[in-house]
């Protein structure tokens, strides 16, 4: 249909696993030396058809056919892929924290002659790299003392040592600020215009909209649609995505707000090992009942450690400030406490800080409120159970069984089990850190519709979020942090994306 | 026929450690010409591998937090010089021994805790420090020599039997009685359990199979008490093992501190920020290994009638390998008391009939290891496919 040529066309791809058709009929062709970008809720597929056309799953475990340069592509392992020039940088990076830039570079291809590194040419070679994709690092510099944002960049530098012809990007900026997205995206956009194709996955659709030159659609492992760059909106990928149009991205709410009840004062906080750095500077906030609140901030502006050091001081050192809620002054030394007094804290990284992987979602969800299914220290296993469907049910948890390993759910599933976690705890307080990181479309609605639901109760919820578009569509109040202070407090009306990126980036308000 | 093998399936992991200790101990009761299963040396493996099994009783927890325990031996033996010296050197009341014994041993807990919970130094070296200074302090409080011989009432604790409260001649009719007893227990929980399942509409399995259950249940336990009363009836030990893995179990099991210790291990931050002390659970499982360690010690001691400097030698080993052959998992948030016992059980077992048959300790050593890695290996294999 086009003059250009296609540097990849996979065919009918259909990936099943015992139960589930993961991938069916899947078709996609990519352009050369375009960016194209693949679109789906979570669980749609577009990591197994990643992991297909990268030999994760070897030929013979799929049907359909691969042709890259018009080559028929039989894949046994991802070696076989990346001899080609396929390389795929997965979400979760693969670098190694205790070895250098230069190490992890050229890490299983390293220059050596008869197994004897040559490091004056890995160290060279490296800083070459560097340059082509901006990165002012030294090459000996450690991997763990460069941020997310960073590290990306030598990922994308380790894929072009290998030649790469294509490259795979698996939400590639998911866990970075504006500043280091914005970066890496116009590197995409120079490396495209040196001839690089790339492939991005992505749930940031005005990134999207920006770098990429068609988008394909997969819902429900099935590839809907692949549209043109100049035919791309927004609604048009959401309506293919979730098979229906939204026409609001956030649901509709009448604030019923009451008074303030919970109060926080000349609140400050210390770099646990690094004592003399602090990192939240004599914040002052309220919060009233039924009043979604928003904390808008650059990654590294203190959010994050201002939330949990509230949270019964789970972050920080040499902590001074004082907490009230209903006018009395709270002691919260631990998280028990905290809980015990209400509040409730959805940490950023579900993973890491919010689930327990290996167990299943009933003990997931009753966690943190093992008291009310007990009587005397001795658990009711039924009551448990119980609990959890009911949860399951109201969150809409797509999952065959509450027994289920945790572990095995999708994205948005894992964070529903998260804030039924905490909503069992019967908090009066909800913190959500990043609620909606890295959850589709579909079920960040849902998300929203729950913390509205939970503010019509009378609850106080503060939300922290890189996504403006969200802030200003959920909450109420805005309170912008940069550098460890609140710079500014906006109402709902004065929100616009202008006025708290000003905020975010003024050091003294 | 169809809801079995379902049910089989679902429970592979723990059956198969069931299964495979069924199979070592037909393959031994073969090749002992049923030596193995005789009443007498059923007596003889429950006396010799009781200290083993109570360590892993207690190092099932400690591995479950994700830690390990390498000072175990020593601080049996540790307990065991120390016991010798209250009630041999000092003629203390053997009770206030045994309770200052177990108090010692909580203390030795204590401080490995403290340096892993509260300061943060990996198990591994804590308690590999523990182990040499153990050690080492044995050989101090015993000057190198033995000491012996204990008190008769102390000596019980291993060696002695349940009385028969009914005088019987050729067979032990209180253990009988016991037997029943606890099958009818057994059964009754196990009727409740799926009454109270029922009342909240769950599923469960068809009503055959479930009396089949209740009838293999009171088969097993009456068959087994009653070979023990043909020989001298119930050993002490094996009530204060039975009492020991009960309760165990029932706390990983039901209690929110069971709870705790498998959260601690599954994922340590969001126990933390999920209001778990992860800290004070660490501490107490240390304080708790500590306390069976003693009591294991205790029994060691009592079993040889003498308290030696080299007791409880590699004591550790066989209870990490016990709880790593009963399905726990060496990064932490998995493993059960049961699986940990039954662990124990088929090292026990391979040990017993190999002595019979005269095999060397050279060859039951390397036989042994190998049954650990085939073991493991096994599961992680079968983890794999899943």
């Amino acid at each position: 249909m086009k003059s250009e040529s296609i540097i990849l066309e996979m065919k009918s791809i259909t990936k099943e696993f015992p139960g589930v058709k993961a991938l069916d009929n899947v078709n996609l062709k990519v352009v050369e030396a375009e960016i194209h970008a693949i679109c789906g809720e979570n669980g749609a597929g577009k990591s197994t058809l990643m992991k297909v056309l990268s030999g994760v799953y070897p030929y013979g475990t799929y049907e359909g056919d691969i042709l890259f340069k018009e080559q028929l592509c039989e894949f046994k392992d991802i070696k076989q892929s990346e001899d080609l020039g396929i390389v795929i940088i997965h979400q979760e990076l693969a670098l190694i924290p205790e070895l250098s830039i230069a190490e992890n570079i050229f890490l299983g291809n390293e220059q050596a002659k008869k197994g004897v590194i040559n490091w004056n040419e890995t160290v060279s070679k490296a800083r070459d790299l560097l340059n082509k994709v901006g990165l002012q690092e030294s090459p000996n510099t450690l991997i763990k003392d460069i941020g997310v944002g960073k590290q990306q960049l030598v990922e994308i530098a380790k894929a072009l040592s290998k030649n790469v012809k294509l490259l795979i990007l698996d939400e590639p900026t998911a866990a970075l600020n504006e500043n280091d997205s914005e970066n890496l995206l116009n590197l995409l956009m120079e490396l495209r215009s040196q001839g690089m194709t790339s492939i991005i996955i992505s749930h940031k659709l005005n990134e999207i909209k920006k770098v990429a030159n068609s988008v394909t659609i997969i819902r429900d492992g099935q590839s809907i649609e692949t549209i043109d760059t100049a035919d791309i909106t927004e609604d048009r990928i959401i309506n293919g995505m979730v098979g229906r149009s939204l026409t609001n991205r956030y649901p509709e709410r009448q604030p019923n707000i009451g008074e303030t009840f919970f109060e926080v004062k000349n609140w400050s906080t210390f770099h646990p090992v690094q004592n003399e750095r602090q990192i939240v500077k004599d914040v002052n906030l309220h919060i009233k009942k039924g009043e979604i609140v928003g904390i808008a901030g650059l990654m590294g502006s203190g959010r994050t450690e201002l939330a949990m050091s509230i949270f019964g001081k789970s972050y920080g050192k040499k902590t001074t400030g004082e907490v009230y809620k209903d006018g009395k002054p709270l002691n919260l030394t631990n998280v028990t406490k905290a809980i015990n007094e209400g509040i409730a804290y959805v940490s950023e990284d579900r993973k890491e800080y919010g689930l327990i992987l290996m167990n299943d979602i009933k003990e997931n969800i009753s966690l943190a409120s093992l008291n009310k299914i007990a009587n005397n220290h001795v658990i009711n296993d039924n009551k448990e159970y119980v609990v959890a469907e009911e949860y399951r049910t109201k969150m809409n948890i797509k999952t065959p069984s509450v027994t289920q390993k945790v572990g095995n759910l999708s994205g948005g599933n894992q964070q529903k089990v998260v804030l039924s976690k905490w909503m069992f705890s019967e908090p009066d307080l909800l913190i959500l850190d990043e609620p909606t990181r890295g959850i589709d479309v579909g079920a960040k609605f849902e998300i929203y519709t729950i913390m509205n639901e939970l503010a019509s109760q009378g609850k106080g919820i503060l939300v922290i979020s890189s996504e403006l578009p969200e802030i200003i569509g959920m909450c109420d109040r805005v309170y912008v942090m940069s550098e460890g202070e609140i710079t500014g407090e906006v109402k709902k009306a004065d929100a616009t994306q202008e006025v708290l990126m000003k905020y975010m980036t003024n050091s003294r308000g | 026929m169809n809801s079995i093998t379902t049910l089989l399936k679902k429970n592979l992991k723990q059956s198969s450690m069931v299964i495979a200790l069924v199979l070592i101990t037909l393959l031994f009761q073969v090749l002992t010409d049923g030596t193995l299963l005789k009443p007498l040396n059923i007596t003889n493996l429950i006396l010799q591998n009781s200290y083993i099994l109570i360590l892993a009783v207690g190092m099932v927890l400690v591995i479950i937090t994700g830690h390990i325990d390498l000072s175990v031996g020593s601080v049996a033996a540790f307990i065991g010089a120390i016991s010798a010296i209250l009630m041999i050197n000092m003629q203390m009341n053997p009770v206030l021994a045994v309770i200052i014994c177990l108090a010692a041993g909580a203390l030795i807990g204590a401080w490995q805790g403290f340096w892993v919970a509260y300061v943060g130094i990996p198990a591994f070296i804590v308690t590999l420090a523990g182990m040499l200074l153990f050690r080492g302090l044995t050989l101090v409080v015993l000057q190198g020599q033995s000491i012996a011989p204990y008190p008769e009432s102390f000596q019980k604790l291993s060696n002695g039997f349940l009385p028969d409260l009914f005088g019987g001649t050729d067979i032990h009719i209180f253990s009988i009685v016991i037997g029943v007893a606890v099958s009818l227990i057994l059964i009754g929980l196990e009727i409740n359990g799926r009454n109270n399942q029922l009342r909240y509409n769950f599923e469960v399995g068809s009503k055959g199979l479930f009396y089949a259950k209740l009838v293999a249940i009171f088969a097993v336990v009456n068959t087994f008490t009653y070979v023990l009363a043909t020989y001298r009836g119930l050993p002490n030990i094996l009530v204060i093992l039975f009492v020991i893995i009960v309760a165990y179990t029932f706390v990983m099991k039901k209690t929110i501190i069971g709870r705790h210790v498998y959260a601690v291990g599954g994922n340590l931050k969001a126990a933390s920020l999920s209001g778990v002390q992860t800290k004070k659970v660490t501490f107490g499982v240390f304080v708790n290994m500590g306390v069976l360690a003693a009591l294991s010690g205790l029994i060691f001691a009592a079993r040889l009638n003498a308290a030696t400097p080299r007791a409880g030698n590699l004591f550790e080993l066989d209870a990490i390998a016990a709880v790593f052959i009963g399905g726990a998992s060496a990064y932490g948030g998995v493993g059960t008391v049961v699986g940990a016992v039954i662990g124990g059980l088929v090292m026990g077992v391979m040990n017993n009939g190999m002595s019979i048959l005269g095999l060397g300790i050279d060859w039951q050593q390397a036989i042994k290891g190998l049954v650990l890695l085939a073991a493991v290996a096994f599961d992680i294999i079968n983890k794999k496919k899943s």
